[in-house]
């Protein structure tokens, strides 16, 4: 059962992809881009990690679109008519692809538990958790204790990215 | 079922490979630079994927921990995708804050107009 | 503007509600699915709905463009300085083993509590300054 529900929503995910691609009207894009982040929050929700699914669902169709939205506003809405032919970016992005299907083959199939990514310090993490946190949520105590310095970083990031988009938009009173 | 099983094995990972080269595929071809950051997005949200799906285990639960349940999910992918999500959301507004700044300097946010417009400028100095 | 009038009373109902729940997802995080990165979101959330639905002067007004910058450090500084904490009570930097007097557990719980806090700060407020930037510009 979590295969099949699995197995449809990622070819809704696939389908909604192509009509990103496709399209040149950025406004329906936008719209599609929404419907991409709550199906990808729905897949994540399968694949159990509902705290990612969570901030997906909320970054992904709310704040990232309300961006988009208002980006486009500031510019143009409709994408121009193509110059070039798209072929030879069409055989790149095949090949590729091509490359990366026949790499699978070695891969793991998918839900097994005795993978070597399955078996290393995530599931230490599990193990040691309780006893050292009292946190029941595995990946909460993953994220601010165990990794502390990892989401100090990112919080510095999102922190940087905020400047920066403050320097580029915002128009300073010049002090004489 | 036997026939589609090995197919199922590896589905996941072959939509993220599809999702994956779509990114790219628009990044490349396409010239409209919003355009190209949701391609971004999409390349982005793939990788998300690629690190969720071998994490999940058949059978397994969200890793909250309760009583009575034996097996749990890899939890390490999630806590390292969870600050990915909100970083990428992060720079896609730096993104979309210099393309702004783009259009207002040039007027367009077609790379292929504004490649002409410095070659013109290149050639009048 | 008289049209509009289901969208402004929804909103407004809604809001509060949009609120708790962020409050919810942040403390709740270590029991269930959250956390300050998305209780941040949703905060921010909130805050820009208002903003579309009664325009950005009237969300200005509510919540102060300042007082949201000043916001966006000292989240990273809050997250900083549960480092130092841990620091001065002789752990090292970012260990919370020691903030309770020895009591490991909770000394855990009162680092994440910290934390999470300083995460919830800077995401909600880098959210509105980037809409507040966006909003702000005008077309030219």
């Amino acid at each position: 059962m979590e295969q099949l529900i699995n197995t449809v929503l990622l070819t809704l995910l696939a389908i909604v992809t192509i009509g990103i691609i496709r399209l040149r009207n950025l406004f329906a894009v936008v719209v599609l881009a929404g419907a991409y982040s709550f199906l990808m929050a729905s897949v994540m929700i399968v694949l159990d990690a509902v705290d990612v699914a969570m901030t997906e669902a909320s970054v992904g169709a709310g704040i990232s679109t309300v961006l988009v939205l208002g980006a486009l506003y500031l510019t143009r809405t409709e994408e121009a008519p193509p110059r070039y032919s798209a072929s030879l970016p069409l055989i790149v992005a095949l090949g590729t692809g091509a490359m990366l299907v026949w790499g699978t083959w070695s891969l793991p199939p998918f839900g097994m538990a005795d993978t070597p990514m399955n078996t290393g310090v995530g599931f230490d993490y599990l193990a040691r958790n309780y006893e050292e946190t009292h946190i029941p949520n595995v990946v909460t105590s993953v994220l601010a204790s165990y990794r502390g310095y990892d989401t100090l970083g990112e919080t510095t990031v999102i922190f940087t990215a905020g400047i920066g988009v403050l320097l580029l938009l915002r128009r300073f009173q010049r002090q004489r | 079922m036997t026939l589609i099983e090995p197919l199922l094995a590896h589905y996941n990972y072959w939509i993220t490979i599809f999702l994956m080269v779509g990114g790219v595929y628009v990044v490349v071809a396409r010239s409209n630079m919003i355009k190209k950051l949701i391609g971004l997005g999409v390349f982005q949200t793939s990788v998300y994927l690629l690190y969720l799906s071998p994490g999940k285990i058949l059978g397994g639960t969200p890793p909250i921990l309760g009583s009575g349940i034996a097996l749990y999910s890899n939890p390490l992918p999630h806590v390292l995708i969870l600050t990915a999500i909100v970083v990428g959301v992060a720079t896609l507004a730096l993104g979309l804050a210099l393309v702004v700044r783009i259009h207002e300097s040039y007027g367009t946010i077609e790379e292929d107009d504004i490649m002409e417009v410095v070659d013109r400028d290149d050639r009048s100095e | 503007m008289r049209l509009d009038t289901i969208l402004r009373v929804m909103s407004k109902l809604m809001i509060p509600f949009i609120l708790v729940f962020a409050l919810y997802v942040q403390f709740h995080g270590d029991y269930g699915p959250g956390g300050g990165f998305q209780a941040g979101v949703i905060v921010a959330a909130g805050v820009v709905l208002y903003a579309i639905i009664y325009g950005i002067e009237a969300a200005q007004r509510a919540v102060p463009k300042q007082l949201v910058e000043f916001m966006v450090p000292l989240g990273v500084l809050i997250y900083a300085a549960v480092g130092v904490w841990g620091l001065l009570l002789g752990g090292n930097y970012l260990e919370y083993n020691d903030l309770a007097h020895g009591n490991q557990p909770h000394g855990q719980e009162r680092g994440v509590f910290w934390v999470e806090i300083g995460v919830l700060v800077t995401v909600a407020s880098t959210m509105v300054t980037i809409f507040y930037a966006f909003a702000g510009r005008g077309r030219k």
